[in-house]
């Protein structure tokens, strides 16, 4: 056994508050990445209940419609830059990337910790951007020209605290990928890594490559809005589709930063429930690659009805329906785990299937939006709006939910309860879906997004979705409830309570301060199980 | 934290992935500007001719030989000789501050033509010319900013070789900073055909 202290008994550098904002060790960076995270997604999810209440019709009046704007903006942008976008890589990935490749922190462990500054620095700036100036921004989260240029509301504030995001997503990427370069333990080769990593690997690339696509976009917004330089102004020469163009080229692969390392702890989860090599592991591999390269080449299917060249639409939507076949490997490779498998039948697991149900409603929707014909139709209405939730939500959130669960015992080194965890799932799952898909229904039929008010056809579909957002809701309180519950009061959890194979479930749970009393050296492949040995 | 970390090279990829993404973000401003090349040639043309290339080719010297004594200064660290260091890097400041200084009386020029973004002159001018002016401010104002923030940082790093925390052994900081301070010198040599050599 060790003795070293675990993490979270450390007190090198004091005790109380300061210690946890001062140290730069990569579980505590992830944990106050969790917490706050946590805070700010069910901020993010209050105001998607306010703004479902305003689609029944005793309440209707809940809200101007200015403010309803506002609030599928704030919705938006919280969701995005400060919950979907950075939760998975900085969550887990900082907390578990160097346990998973043997090393002792990642690559620089005080810039790690400037990235969580950097990342609350941006909220405050989008929160500041709420009260100050002419008022909370109503652009939605695209903030597209020319209306982002013109309004009187406080864009500048709030488009600067995404830059400032944009910088700290940019650095943890850059973190990530030298500590896969230079950290692995000995005999870890790239091709030894857990999946986990070799996600977090492409996601860190897409974040490097695209990000600063996204920063320059903003920095020509605030730069037009304060001096007028005229590049989105078609009456100065500019052009608002360049915007567009510009916005998407960062905004659509960072769907992929969104979903791939959803997909790694996936990937992660599944053997271990399986006792089973996972099926496949160099496709899945090189598929989060091919995702991350072909991702980049598919921005303007979100322009298909703003006016591009008939042949620019055409080699979008090939490249469109091109990006559906390394995810589609990724599903046929989970589901053939599972095959012949001895299931463990555990929570994670269940959130785990979950996810790939959700994400192949959510994923096989976004192919019909690839569709030229079937586009012109649905742009804009709410069967967008349905499909990106089964992403976003259905995928990455519940992936999010399942690795929680998974990695929760590690982390804390407590177990929450199994059967408050099963009874949260039923109303999350039942709800999830009376919403999102009345959102695609509601789309089918013609129902526009972020419309303040609706005709009378679309209202009872709009109420059974409203109902379910109530229940998806209460699933959301009992799940988060059980855990904070667990984290006080929880049973100590082992070292190993899944039967996992991976390096992070050979150290004691919670994790010591330095992770491995030696590093270890890497041997086999990832998920080597005994009864496997042939 | 308790274990002491070093890996020189680690530091290195980290500031060559950052200078990626500053590739990147300038990149973004290339593609701004090829799209509203093709679409306005001829304005582009024109508009570049009321820019002072031989500023901005003395400029372009100034930079290069700015790039030039930050190498000489890690090859004086390297050989452990560290007054020289010192000196070859302020040589590079100063060659930084003579740069702005002489962009500053570029924009001023600009200014006093009323050529500037919003200016009641410039919307008097065809849109592929504004917009030629638009991207000017811009592109070159955002490299002036990043020749700023180098400046800053070579600054840093001349007080740690002062102190002697940059020495012989340890020189990755200064490393850093020079590629960042060749990164500002790349951009420009871009900048400088895009805009003054486009007449």
């Amino acid at each position: 056994m060790t003795t070293q202290p675990s993490y979270l008994d450390y007190t090198g550098n004091g005790t109380g508050l300061k210690a946890w904002l001062t140290s730069t060790d990569h579980k505590r960076v992830g944990l106050l990445y969790l917490y706050s995270m946590i805070s700010f997604f069910l901020v993010a999810v209050g105001i998607g209940v306010v703004m479902r209440l305003v689609q029944l019709y005793p309440f209707q009046h809940l809200v101007k419609a200015q403010t309803y704007n506002a609030l599928f903006t704030l919705h938006g942008v919280i969701m995005i830059f400060l919950f979907v976008v950075p939760g998975l890589p900085a969550i887990f990935g900082n907390f578990f990337l160097p346990i998973l490749i043997g090393a002792k922190d990642v690559a620089f462990p005080r810039l790690n910790l400037a990235s969580w500054y950097f990342f609350m620095a941006g909220a405050i700036l989008a929160i500041l951007s709420l009260f100050t100036g002419g008022g909370a921004p109503d652009t939605g989260w695209t903030f597209y020209a020319p209306f982002s240029l013109k309004t009187g509301t406080n864009i500048s504030l709030a488009v600067f605290g995404a830059f400032v995001l944009g910088f700290s997503s940019m650095l943890t990427g850059i973190n990530f990928i030298v500590t896969i370069h230079r950290l692995r333990a000995p005999g870890m080769t790239f091709f030894r890594m857990p999946l986990m990593a070799w996600a977090l690997y492409s996601t860190s690339w897409i974040q490097l490559l695209a990000t600063p696509i996204l920063a320059i976009t903003l920095v020509l917004v605030i730069l037009e809005r304060f001096f007028g330089i005229g590049i989105f102004d078609p009456a100065k020469g500019g052009d608002p589709l360049l915007y567009q163009h510009l916005f998407w080229i960062y905004s659509h692969p960072a769907v992929y930063i969104m979903i791939l390392p959803g997909m790694g702890a996936i990937s992660e989860i599944l053997p271990t429930f399986c006792k089973r090599p996972i099926f496949g592991y160099k496709a899945i591999a090189f598929s989060s690659m091919s995702i991350a390269g072909v991702g980049s080449l598919v921005w303007a299917h979100h322009m298909f009805t703003s006016g591009m060249s008939e042949f620019a639409n055409m080699v979008f939507s090939l490249l469109t329906m091109i990006v559906a076949v390394p995810s589609a490997i990724k599903v046929f490779n989970w589901v053939s785990t599972l095959y012949k498998g001895s299931i463990d039948f555990q929570p994670p697991l269940l959130f785990a299937l979950t996810f790939i149900f959700l994400f192949c409603i959510g994923g096989l929707t976004g192919v019909m939006q690839g569709a030229l014909a079937i586009n012109v139709h649905i742009h804009d209405t709410y069967f967008i709006v349905g499909h990106f939730h089964y992403v976003m939500f259905g995928g990455t959130g519940f992936a999010l939910f399942a690795a929680l669960l998974y990695w929760f015992p590690k982390m804390f080194g407590k177990m929450y309860s199994k059967r408050a965890i099963y009874a949260s799932w039923l109303p999350l799952f039942v709800g999830f879906n009376m919403l999102y898909f009345g959102m695609l229904i509601l789309g089918m039929m013609g129902m526009p997004r972020r419309y303040y008010v609706h005709l009378p056809q679309f209202h009872w579909m709009h109420v059974f979705a409203t109902v379910g957002s109530w229940l998806l809701v209460l699933g959301l309180l009992m799940y988060f409830g059980t855990l904070l519950y667990a984290i006080f009061r929880g049973k100590k959890a082992d070292a190993n309570p899944w039967g996992g194979v991976s390096l992070e479930w050979t150290i004691p749970s919670p994790p010591p301060l330095e992770n491995f009393e030696t590093i270890p050296t890497i041997t086999t492949g990832p998920y080597h199980f005994a009864e496997e040995e042939k | 934290m308790t274990h002491v970390h070093r890996d020189d090279f680690g530091s290195r990829l980290g500031m060559w992935l950052f200078l990626v993404t500053e590739m990147v973000l300038f990149g973004g401003l290339f593609i701004a500007y090829s799209a509203m090349r093709h679409r306005y040639p001829m304005e582009f043309h024109h508009a570049g001719a009321e820019l002072n290339a031989v500023l901005g080719i003395t400029n372009t010297v100034v930079l290069l030989t700015s790039s030039l004594t930050v190498v000489l200064s890690i090859v004086a660290i390297q050989r452990n000789e560290r007054s020289r260091a010192i000196g070859f890097l302020s040589t590079t400041l100063g060659l930084g501050f003579v740069f702005l200084i002489i962009k500053g009386f570029e924009w001023a020029a600009k200014f006093h033509h009323g050529l500037y973004p919003n200016s009641a002159h410039l919307a008097t001018l065809p849109p592929g010319e504004q917009v030629f002016f638009g991207l000017y401010f811009s592109m070159t104002g955002l490299h002036g900013v990043h020749v700023i923030a180098g400046m800053g940082v070579l600054a840093w790093v001349l007080g740690m070789v002062v102190k002697g925390t940059v020495n012989a052994d340890k020189y990755v900081h200064l490393e850093n900073a020079g590629l960042y301070w060749h990164l500002v010198d790349v951009i420009w040599i871009f900048l400088l055909p895009l805009f003054y050599l486009a007449a």
